[in-house]
């Protein structure tokens, strides 16, 4: 078996085995608690300039199937696990998730001490690395983790996100990006429909996760998406039900263009619903700012209390970067906050139908607990005061 | 929520022994509840007839009563000791039937005693086949295919829908004499006839087999504000048709994809609701057709039960411990997480091991 190596900008280096594509790549090293769903964390375009390490001790038990894809196509930079299973045990398995690695071109390490790697990057904080196959010296790419872009500063979603507008509808879902709906078995029943016609909604592509089009779609609305530098008037002269910003990867104190889009979007009085890196880019457009975590929340366990009705929601997250609630205007109330840590998951504007929140309602992975959130958006543009 | 102000004294049912020395994992669930019970200020007053466990030990109660697990006995303890409430769900099944009895005996309404953990109603939705099976058709969650049939072709016909193999269970005949599973035609038609002219009302039921399914379990616990948490997914290796304590199991599950994963977990959740489990554990039980992904649910533990135990030590979260604080009424989110200390109960625990639990045999 091919060796590997993954190398840290703070000089430690871990070697292991390859179970992926040959070559080197660089990013972020990040690392995901959940316990299953690496198929999702493989394609959702949040990850895009990050290397993820999962902290569950084997991954790949089940394969991979063509239903589970987020996305087009794969994003993370590189994969780090500690052990990869060379058997699939799955009714709906298509493939093995080391020939899914390889195929995708994925640079992935095995056989390595994720808990010693994890503990690092929990007590120093996220940082960058280098993954590289066969005979590599250690010590030089260390130097190219040191020398490699930071994620501060970086604008990662114009990598991700679509090129041209499309519409994604019950009908066309299926074809709308040349992939499938998603398997009906699994489909959640929504909350409750509008009793009046189908409408459409306009939604920014900042990295989004197919899943969140497949609920939009289940709560019975039209999507026609946007890419992230469509300027928020263009979107507003077609009239749109509602404007929804996605999640999406980088830091988002690089995206002015997508906070100005937000700032317009939610003064224009049409409904608002923001996820994720949404969610932080309509904090900024309402006059609020964000900063890096030092290790994120990555994983699909985080209890989360909606202030309003005390109930806890578990609930699945992918962010580094969270809203300063002490930066918010007077208007914006936090709704939603992360029992782990206090930090700020859930905004809403006292005025404006705006609201948005930090985690992941649609899951995928990751628990069904905060579907709800579709059906507020639904009562939002319905005309239904939150 | 505040933890609840009406109960000063609780009676704690234990689970007494099979044979001495085999109710260890039930001894470990009640010792924590009994000691989450004191340190909460309330007085316990527990009851097991088996001496050798650590929960009998003079400091882990208030006053402990070795005696029979019968209606009789508890009755008087009851009338003796008056207590406010009776904790059913950390002695395993033995806790729970004679915590039945004792209502049906009158002996809760007499003394104005509650049952808390589990109302009478969830026990006995769990425990009862056709309730059970009733309340998940209710629900939309799928059980096994069943009939109950009074005549061979009664008995054709329904195999004809539940299909092969196919477990042949008579009514009312002692220890289930006449009962088999049948994989072919031949062997049903001779089963299912030999199992109609041996029960007494002449009745069988008719039951799909999930023989050589994959086998997983979820822990799960419920707050009386209905905030729900998975502790634990654990997957047999060996399938349906091998019992759980015989197989080896490992948590946590492996091989379900995050969908399937999910989906087990809204299901589990939606069970514990509709069996009305308001506060406490639950262990659910479930098989999954490896050919095509058929879920169905095969049965629910309102209680602490021996996987809770290994879901504990898999996961570090006291699951008793929890659950008798529940009890009490307090939320998830206010009551602290043992290991952590700062961040709350109410998380679902992620671990970064695999643990393997394999049966010893005794075959000294």
């Amino acid at each position: 078996m091919k060796t590997a190596t993954l190398a840290l900008e703070n000089g430690q280096t871990f070697e292991g085995v390859s179970i992926g594509a040959d070559g080197e790549t660089t990013g972020e090293v990040v690392f995901n608690t959940s316990l299953t769903g690496y198929q999702e964390v493989l394609t959702d375009p949040s990850y895009a300039g990050q290397i993820v390490t999962m902290t569950a001790p084997q991954i790949g038990n089940y394969g991979v199937t063509g239903e589970d894809c987020e996305s087009r196509k794969t994003s993370v930079a590189g994969f780090v696990v500690r052990e990869a299973s060379p058997m699939s045990s799955n009714w709906r398995a298509e493939d093995s998730f080391t020939n899914y690695l390889t195929t995708n071109g994925i640079v992935a390490i095995a056989e390595i001490d994720t808990r010693a790697l994890t503990r690092v990057l929990r007590s120093a904080g996220v940082m960058r690395g280098v993954i590289a196959t066969g005979d590599v010296s250690a010590k030089a790419l260390v130097e190219k983790a040191k020398a490699s872009a930071k994620m501060e500063g970086a604008d990662w979603v114009k990598a991700v996100t679509c090129e041209a507008p499309f519409d994604w509808t019950a009908a066309s879902a299926p074809q709308a990006a040349g992939v499938p709906a998603g398997p009906s078995d699994f489909i959640v029943p929504p909350t409750h429909l509008s009793p009046g016609a189908t409408r459409t909604i306009a939604a920014y592509d900042l990295g989004m996760k197919w899943n969140i089009l497949r609920r939009f779609t289940n709560y019975g609305l039209n999507v026609r998406v946007y890419p992230a530098t469509t300027p928020a008037e263009e979107v507003l002269a077609t009239n749109p039900a509602g404007i929804f910003f996605s999640n999406g990867p980088g830091d988002p104190a690089a995206l002015d263009y997508v906070g100005r889009n937000a700032k317009v979007a939610a003064e224009s009085g049409v409904p608002v619903f923001g996820i994720c890196l949404g969610h932080q880019a309509l904090a900024m457009g309402l006059g609020g700012s964000t900063y890096k975590l030092p290790f994120g929340h990555r994983g699909t366990n985080h209890p989360v209390k909606h202030l309003e009705t005390g109930k806890i929601e578990i609930t699945s997250q992918n962010h580094g970067f969270a809203v300063d609630p002490a930066s918010l205007p007077k208007d914006v109330e936090v709704t939603h906050l992360n029992l782990y840590d206090n930090t700020v998951e859930g905004l809403k504007h006292k005025e404006l139908p705006v609201f948005c929140v930090q985690y992941h309602p649609e899951a995928a992975p990751g628990p069904h607990d905060a579907d709800y959130l579709f059906g507020m958006f639904l009562d939002s543009i319905d005309g239904k005061k939150q | 929520m505040p933890k609840r102000t009406d109960i000063k004294r609780v009676l704690v049912i234990g689970s007494g022994p099979i044979v001495i020395g085999q109710a260890c994992e039930f001894d470990y669930s009640g010792t924590q509840a009994c000691k989450a019970l004191r340190a909460e200020g309330l007085e316990v007053v527990l009851v097991n007839s088996n001496p050798a466990t650590i929960m009998t030990d003079p400091e882990l109660a208030d006053r402990t009563y070795v005696e029979p697990l019968t209606v009789d006995v508890v009755a008087k303890i009851i009338e003796r000791e008056r207590p406010d409430a009776v904790l059913p769900t950390v002695g395993g099944q033995t806790a729970l039937n004679l915590a039945i009895e004792l209502e049906e005996h009158g002996v809760l309404a007499k003394y104005g005693v509650k049952l808390i953990g589990a109302s009478v109603e969830a026990i006995k939705v769990a425990e009862d086949r056709q309730l059970f099976r009733e309340a998940m058709t209710e629900i939309g969650i799928d059980t096994p295919a069943s009939a109950v049939v009074k005549t061979l072709d009664e008995a054709m016909a329904a195999v004809a829908r539940t299909g092969f193999p196919s477990i042949i269970r008579p009514s009312f005949t002692m220890g289930g004499v006449g009962g088999g599973i049948a994989y072919n035609v031949e062997e049903f038609r001779e089963i299912a006839g030999r199992g109609l002219s041996l029960s007494p009302i002449h009745e069988v039921l008719i039951e799909q087999s999930v023989i050589g399914w994959k086998e997983f379990e979820l822990e799960v616990m419920r707050d009386v504000d209905d905030n729900f948490v998975v502790i634990c997914s654990i997957e047999n290796i060996d399938p349906m048709g091998v019992h759980t304590g015989d197989s080896i199991t490992i948590a946590p599950a492996l091989t379900l994809t995050d969908k399937e994963y999910q989906r087990m977990r809204d299901a589990a959740r939606r069970i514990i609701r509709r069996v009305g489990v308001e506060t406490g554990g639950s262990n659910i039980q479930f098989a999954i057709n490896p050919e095509d992904g058929r879920l169905v649910v095969i049965e629910m533990n309102p209680r602490v039960s021996r996987s809770s135990a290994l879901a504990s030590k898999a996961t570090g979260f006291p699951i008793a411990k929890i659950a008798a604080k529940l009890a009490l009424g307090y939320r998830l989110d206010e009551i602290p997480n043992d290991i952590t200390r700062v961040t709350p109960a109410s998380f679902e625990p992620t671990i970064d091991y695999i643990v393997v639990k394999i049966p010893r045999w005794a075959f000294e």
